[in-house]
C-alpha cells in the first residue's frame, strides 16, 4: 500500500506528496488518527485529498495511508431502517459505541452490522446458471420489504453450493464456479464504488405517475415513475415538508431521504416519526422501507459531498431487486456548495459565482442516476429510481447557477414562492410558474383510473387559474366591479381552486394524503360548480348572489373529509346540490 | 495528542496582511492550533493556525496586527486546540469576546476545560423541542410559537428596536408549570457601549445578571475576536445545559457584525468571494453556530438560540439574513414600516415563521384551537394586506363588504394583536382569546380554516 506524507493542510483538504501508485478517488486514511480522506487530484506524487472529518490538530510530515479502493458503499441485509452519515457511517451504531450525544472524529463502525443474523431462503439450487443481478436467496429484511440477494454484477456461472438458514452478512451463502473454473465464493453482502452508476439492461419510458397525494402535483405537475424533479424555493417557502411529504406517502417500494447540509432537527423528525407512522401501502411503519443519510451543515462538508452519491447508489441497489425508489436530496445547494468549498481549497479556477467549471456536469450524471430500467440479471426485473432534488437559490433568485443548471436536467420543476408561502398557502407551490413533462405520458393512466375527463378538468381548472391572473391585473388597476360577470365567475372559482383544491396543510389529519380518486372527485366537483355558475349568469344571475350559495362552504370542507366518505356519500349530495342551489337562482334572482 | 513542538517560539514573521501573520520555518506545527503572538512592546495576543504547510504557517489573530511587525513579533504555537476554562462562577460575570473577566472581578477557576468548536451533534442523539416557551408577546407566541431547543432569530434593521425585543423576551420567557433552572447566555459582537450599557442595566434591574452569563465584544474591540465570542458563548452554554441540567436561552447579537469579521479574514486571504464579497463557506460556517442549539437524549437542559441580526438595507435577500434563514428554524422580522406606525414590538407575522410551532402549540401544550385560530389569522391578515395595496388604486368605496371587513380586520389585528406594551406579559390565553375577538369582524362564511366545533367554543357570540 501506497504511504506518502502530508505537505499541507487547508480546513477539509490536505496536500500529501509520495503518494505514486495511489488511483484518482482511492480512501486513504490520513495522519495519526487515520482519518478517512479521498483522493480528488493526482499529479506526479502529490495527492490532492479531501477529508470527512474535521482536520484539525493534523501536522505536516503525519503519513497518509492509500487503501487501494475506491469509496464504496457496502450494500445488503441491514440497509433499511438505517440512518448514515454521508459515508455510510451508522450513526445509531456511532452513538452506542461512543456513548456521546457528539460525533468525535476518527470513529470507525461497520455499515452494515457484523452481528446480526438473517434468515436466507435460497431461490436458487445447485446446477443453475446465474448471472450477476440475478437473485439467488432472499431475507425478510423488514416487514414490508424482502431483501433480494443480489449476485454481485461481473459474475457468471454455475451454482455450486447454495446454503439455507442463518448467516452474518459476511458469512458464505453460495458459492459460483465462473466459466474460467474459478470458484466464488459469494456472501450477502457487495460493496460498490458510489461514484460509479450501476448498469442496468435498459432505460424504459416512464409512463406511471408516482403518487404522492399531494393534489397540486398529482393532478397539476406530475412526477412519473423513474422520472426526475427540483423544488427550488426560498428559504421556508415548503421544500423539506414537501419532500417529507413524498418520502411519508408515495407509492415507492423503498425512499431513500438524504439531508444534505439541512439541519438536525429534520433528521430527528423523520427518525422520530416514521417508526410511528403507517404506511399506506402495507399497513407496516414508514420506517421499514425507509433508509436516512444525515449529513448535517454542521457536519464535515466532503462528507456532505459525498453523500448524494452514497444515497443513489443505495437506490440504485434497491432498483436492482426490482423496487420502485423514491430518493430526496434536500439540499441539492448545500452539495454545490460543498464542491465550492472543496474546488476553492483546491484553488481551481472557479466558474460562475465561484462554482466549479464542472458543476453542471456533475448535477447531470446525478439525475441521469433516476430511470425505470429492466434490470441487469437473465430473469426478468423491472425497477425504477426516481430523483427529487431541492434547491435553495441565494435570495430566492432562482437564475443563479444550481437552480438554472438543475433546471435544464430535470423534467418536473415544482417552484415554491415566497409570496404564497407568507400568505401561508401551502403547499406553496406556484402554478403559473411550475411545469411537468410527463403529463402527456401519464394521462392515459389517469384515464383508466379516474375518469376519462380527466385530463379536460385538468386543462380547463389550469386554463382558469392562468386567466385569473390576467383578470387580477386589470382588477388592480379598476376594482373587480368593472369585470363583466362571466369574469367574476371565473375570479370566484379561480378562488375555489385555490383555496379549496391547491392549498392541503401537510399537518392536517385527513388531509395530509389526498388520494387519486378523490382529488379527480373535488376537482370535478369545483368545475361542474364553475360550468353551472356560467350558466346561470348567462341567464341574468348576479355573480355576487353565486359567491354566497351555502354549497360552497361545503365544498371547501370537501378536503377534511376521508375519501370513503366522500366518494360515498358527500360527492353525489354536493354535485346534486350545484345543480339545485345555482338554479333555484335563476327562479328567484 | 500531545504537541511534538510545544512553545517552540519563532521571530520568523515573513509578511503581515490584515488579520494574518504568515510565519516562515516552523516545523511540526498542527492546522487549527492556538498560537501566542509577543508583540515588539510585549503585549500578549492570541491567534489561530489558518493554513499549514511543511514549513510554513498562515495565523490568523484575534485581537487584530495593529502594532505587529514583521522583525520584532515572537510567535509561540502551543500545541492545543482553542479551548474555555468553565465553571459555574461564570454565572453573574461579564467578560470580553475571548472570555477574559471585564467586571473587575477574580479570575475563573475552570471546572474543565473544553473545545470551543465543539462537535457536531449527532441527529439521532437529538430530540425534537417540543416545550412550549411563553415568552409573553403575542406576536410570537400566538403565531410563531417558541419551543425549548429552537434557534430563532430576529431579523431587523438598523434603528429597530430589537433589543429591547430581545430583553424582554429574556425577561419573560418560561415554560408554564416549571420551575427549572434557567439562565442566559448573551454574547454581543460589535455592539456600540451604549448599547452594551443598555443590556447590562436592563439585566441588574431585573435580577437576569445573576443568571446570566455575559461575552462584550464591542464595536471598537478587534473584529477577528468576533470569530471567537459566538464559540466560547456556545460553549459555555453547552456546559451549563448538558452537564448543569440548564435550560439556557443564548442571545447572539449583532449576527451582522459577526459576518463582515468573517468576509475581512477570507478578504485577507484572497480567497474567491463567494455573493457580495462574502465567503463561499459561510453558510457552512454560520451552521456550526446555529446548529449548537437544541435539545438532546438523556440530558435536561436544552438550549435555545435567539440571534439578532441588522439587515443591510432592511434587505431580506441579503446573504447574512439569506443564509441565516436557510439555517434557523424560522425567523421573526422587524418591519420598519409598522415601526413608523408606532407599533411595538413592530413584528411582521407574514414574513415570520416558526418552523416548530406546530411542535408547541395545542391541546396539551397551549389550547386546542391555536393551531387553526393562528392559521386563520394569518390567511385574514395576508388577505387584508393585499387589499390595501388595492385601495390605494381604486378607493375603498370600489371595495365589497366583505373586502372593508379585511381592511379593518388587518388594522385592528396591527393596532391590539401585535402592538403590546414593554413590560407587558401577556398569557397565551390572553393571546389567543384576543384572536378570536378579532376575528369576530369578519363575516363568519369567511372562517374557512377552522373546524366548525372550535368556533362554537371559542367565537365570542355578537
Ligand atoms: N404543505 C404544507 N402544509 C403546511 N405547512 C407547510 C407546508 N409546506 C410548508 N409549510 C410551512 O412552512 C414552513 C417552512 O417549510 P420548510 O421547512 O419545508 O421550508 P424549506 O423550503 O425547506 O426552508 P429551508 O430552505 O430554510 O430549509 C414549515 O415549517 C411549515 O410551517
Ligand atoms: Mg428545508
Amino acid at each position: 500500500m501506497v504511504v506518502g506524507k502530508i505537505v499541507k493542510i487547508a480546513g477539509p483538504v490536505v496536500v500529501a506528496d509520495g503518494m505514486k501508485g495511489s488511483q484518482m478517488y482511492e480512501v486513504v486514511r490520513v495522519g495519526e488518527e487515520k482519518l478517512t480522506g479521498e483522493i480528488i487530484q493526482l499529479r506526479g506524487d502529490r495527492a490532492v485529498i479531501q477529508v470527512y472529518e474535521e482536520t484539525t490538530g493534523i501536522r505536516p510530515g503525519e503519513p497518509v495511508e492509500g487503501t487501494g479502493a475506491p469509496l464504496s458503499v457496502e450494500l445488503g441485509p441491514g440497509l433499511l431502517k438505517s440512518i448514515y452519515d454521508g459515508i455510510q457511517r451508522p450513526l445509531t451504531a456511532i452513538e452506542t459505541v461512543t456513548g456521546s450525544i457528539f460525533i468525535p472524529r476518527g470513529v470507525s463502525v461497520p455499515a452494515l452490522p457484523r452481528d446480526v443474523k438473517w434468515d436466507f431462503v435460497p431461490t436458487v439450487k445447485e446446477g443453475d446458471y446465474v448471472e450477476g443481478g440475478d437473485v439467488i436467496g432472499t431475507v425478510e429484511e423488514t416487514k414490508s420489504i424482502v431483501h433480494k440477494v443480489l449476485l454481485p454484477v461481473g459474475i457468471k456461472g454455475k451454482i455450486k453450493e447454495i446454503k439455507s438458514g442463518k448467516f452474518t452478512v459476511e458469512d458464505t451463502v453460495a458459492v459460483v464456479e465462473t466459466e474460467d473454473g474459478e470458484e466464488k465464493e459469494i456472501k450477502m453482502m457487495q460493496k460498490w464504488p458510489v461514484r460509479k452508476p450501476r448498469p442496468y439492461r435498459e432505460k424504459l419510458p416512464p409512463t406511471i405517475p408516482l403518487i404522492t397525494g399531494e393534489r397540486i402535483i398529482d393532478t397539476f405537475f406530475s412526477l412519473a415513475k423513474g422520472g426526475t424533479a427540483a423544488i427550488p424555493g426560498p428559504f421556508g417557502s415548503g421544500k423539506t415538508v414537501t419532500q417529507q411529504q413524498l418520502a411519508k406517502w408515495s407509492d415507492a417500494d423503498v425512499v431513500i431521504y438524504i439531508g444534505c447540509g439541512e439541519r438536525g432537527n429534520e433528521m430527528t423528525e423523520v427518525i422520530e416519526e416514521f417508526p410511528h407512522l403507517e404506511d399506506r401501502r402495507t399497513g407496516n411503519k414508514l420506517i421499514d422501507r425507509t433508509i436516512l443519510i444525515a449529513n448535517t451543515s454542521n457536519m464535515p462538508v466532503a462528507a456532505r459531498e459525498a453523500s448524494i452519491y452514497t444515497g443513489v447508489t443505495i437506490a440504485e441497489y434497491f432498483r436492482d431487486m426490482g423496487y420502485g425508489v423514491l430518493l430526496t436530496a434536500d439540499s441539492t445547494s448545500r452539495w454545490a456548495e460543498a464542491m465550492r468549498e472543496i474546488a476553492g481549497r483546491l484553488e481551481e479556477m472557479p466558474g460562475e459565482e465561484g462554482y466549479p467549471a464542472y458543476l453542471a456536469s456533475r448535477l447531470a450524471q446525478f439525475y441521469e442516476r433516476a430511470g425505470r430500467v429492466k434490470c441487469v440479471g437473465s430473469e426478468e426485473k423491472e425497477g425504477f429510481v426516481c430523483i427529487v432534488g431541492a434547491v435553495s437559490p441565494p435570495g430566492g433568485d432562482f437564475s443563479e447557477p444550481v437552480t438554472s443548471n438543475t433546471l435544464r436536467i430535470v423534467k418536473v420543476f415544482w417552484a415554491l414562492d415566497a409570496n404564497l408561502a407568507r400568505r401561508r398557502h401551502f403547499p406553496a407551490i406556484n402554478w403559473l410558474q411550475s411545469y411537468s413533462l410527463y403529463i402527456d405520458d401519464v394521462t392515459p393512466w389517469w384515464q383508466e383510473n379516474t375518469g376519462p375527463d380527466w385530463r379536460e378538468l385538468r386543462d380547463e381548472a389550469m386554463r382558469l387559474l392562468q386567466k385569473e391572473a390576467e383578470l387580477q391585473e386589470i382588477v388592480q388597476l379598476v376594482g373587480p366591479d368593472a369585470l363583466p360577470d362571466r369574469e367574476r365567475v371565473i375570479l370566484e372559482v379561480a378562488r375555489m381552486l385555490r383555496e379549496d383544491f391547491l392549498q392541503q396543510d401537510a399537518f392536517d389529519e385527513v388531509d395530509t394524503y389526498c388520494p387519486p380518486m378523490k382529488q379527480y372527485m373535488m376537482l370535478k366537483i369545483i368545475m361542474t360548480f364553475y360550468r353551472k355558475a356560467l350558466e346561470v349568469v348567462e341567464k341574468g344571475v348576479d355573480p355576487g348572489k353565486i359567491a354566497k350559495v351555502p354549497v360552497k362552504r361545503d365544498i371547501a370542507r370537501m378536503k377534511f373529509i376521508p375519501e370513503d366518505k366522500f366518494l360515498k356519500e358527500v360527492a353525489p349530495e354536493l354535485l346534486e346540490r350545484i345543480e339545485k342551489e345555482l338554479e333555484a337562482l335563476v327562479e328567484n334572482p | 495528542m500531545e504537541a511534538v513542538d510545544k512553545y517552540v517560539e519563532y521571530t520568523s514573521v515573513s509578511s503581515i496582511a490584515g488579520p494574518l501573520v504568515i510565519v516562515e520555518g516552523v516545523k511540526g506545527v498542527a492546522y487549527g492550533e492556538i498560537v501566542e503572538i509577543i508583540t515588539p512592546s510585549g503585549e500578549k495576543r492570541t491567534g489561530q493556525v489558518l493554513e499549514v504547510r511543511e514549513d510554513i504557517a498562515v495565523v490568523q489573530v484575534f485581537e487584530g496586527t495593529t502594532g505587529l511587525s514583521t522583525d520584532r513579533t515572537r510567535v509561540r504555537f502551543t500545541g492545543e486546540t482553542a479551548k474555555i476554562g468553565v465553571s459555574l462562577e461564570m454565572l453573574g460575570r461579564i467578560f470580553d469576546g475571548t472570555g477574559r473577566p471585564i467586571d473587575g472581578g477574580p479570575e475563573i477557576i475552570p471546572e474543565k476545560k473544553m473545545d470551543i468548536n465543539g462537535y457536531p451533534l449527532n441527529p439521532v442523539s437529538r430530540r425534537t423541542p417540543d416545550d412550549f416557551i411563553q415568552t409573553g408577546i403575542s406576536a410570537i407566541d400566538g403565531p410563531n410559537t417558541l419551543v425549548r431547543g429552537q434557534k430563532l432569530p430576529i431579523f431587523s434593521g438598523s434603528g429597530l428596536p430589537h433589543n429591547q425585543l430581545a430583553v424582554q423576551i429574556a425577561r419573560q420567557a418560561k415554560v408554564r408549570g416549571e420551575g427549572e433552572r434557567f439562565a442566559v447566555v448573551f454574547a454581543a459582537m460589535g455592539i456600540t457601549s451604549e448599547e452594551a450599557n443598555f443590556f447590562m442595566e436592563e439585566f441588574k434591574k431585573t435580577g437576569a445578571l445573576e443568571k446570566a452569563v455575559v461575552f462584550i465584544n464591542l464595536a471598537d474591540d478587534p473584529a477577528i475576536e468576533r470569530i471567537l465570542t459566538p464559540r466560547i458563548a456556545l460553549t459555555t452554554a453547552e456546559y451549563l445545559a448538558y452537564e448543569k441540567d440548564m435550560h439556557v436561552l443564548v442571545i447572539l447579537t449583532d449576527m451582522t457584525n459577526y459576518c463582515e469579521a468573517l468576509r475581512e479574514i477570507a478578504a485577507a486571504r484572497n480567497e474567491v468571494p463567494g455573493r457580495r464579497g462574502y465567503p463561499g463557506y459561510m453558510y457552512t460556517d454560520l451552521a456550526t453556530i446555529y446548529e449548537r442549539a437544541g435539545r438532546v437524549k438523556g440530558k435536561k437542559g436544552t438550549i435555545t438560540q435567539i440571534p439578532i441580526l441588522t439587515m443591510p438595507h432592511d434587505d431580506i435577500t441579503h446573504p447574512i439574513p439569506d443564509l441565516t434563514g436557510y439555517i434557523t428554524e424560522g425567523q421573526i422580522v422587524l418591519s420598519r414600516e409598522l415601526h413608523r406606525k408606532g407599533i411595538y414590538p413592530p413584528i411582521d407575522i407574514l414574513p415570520s415563521l416558526s418552523r416548530l410551532a406546530s411542535k408547541g402549540q395545542g391541546k396539551g401544550k397551549t389550547r386546542e384551537d391555536h393551531p387553526k385560530v393562528m392559521s386563520q389569522i394569518y390567511a385574514a391578515y395576508a388577505e387584508g394586506r393585499s387589499l390595501r395595496d388595492l385601495v390605494a388604486v381604486v378607493g375603498e368605496e370600489a371595495l365589497t363588504e366583505r373586502d372593508r371587513a379585511y381592511l379593518r380586520f388587518a388594522d385592528e389585528f396591527e393596532r391590539r394583536f401585535v402592538s403590546q406594551g414593554k413590560d407587558e406579559d401577556r398569557s397565551i390565553e390572553e393571546t389567543l382569546d384576543l384572536a378570536w375577538e378579532l376575528l369576530t369582524i369578519l363575516p363568519r362564511e369567511e372562517l374557512k380554516r377552522i373546524p366548525e366545533e372550535l368556533i362554537e367554543k371559542y367565537l365570542p357570540k355578537k
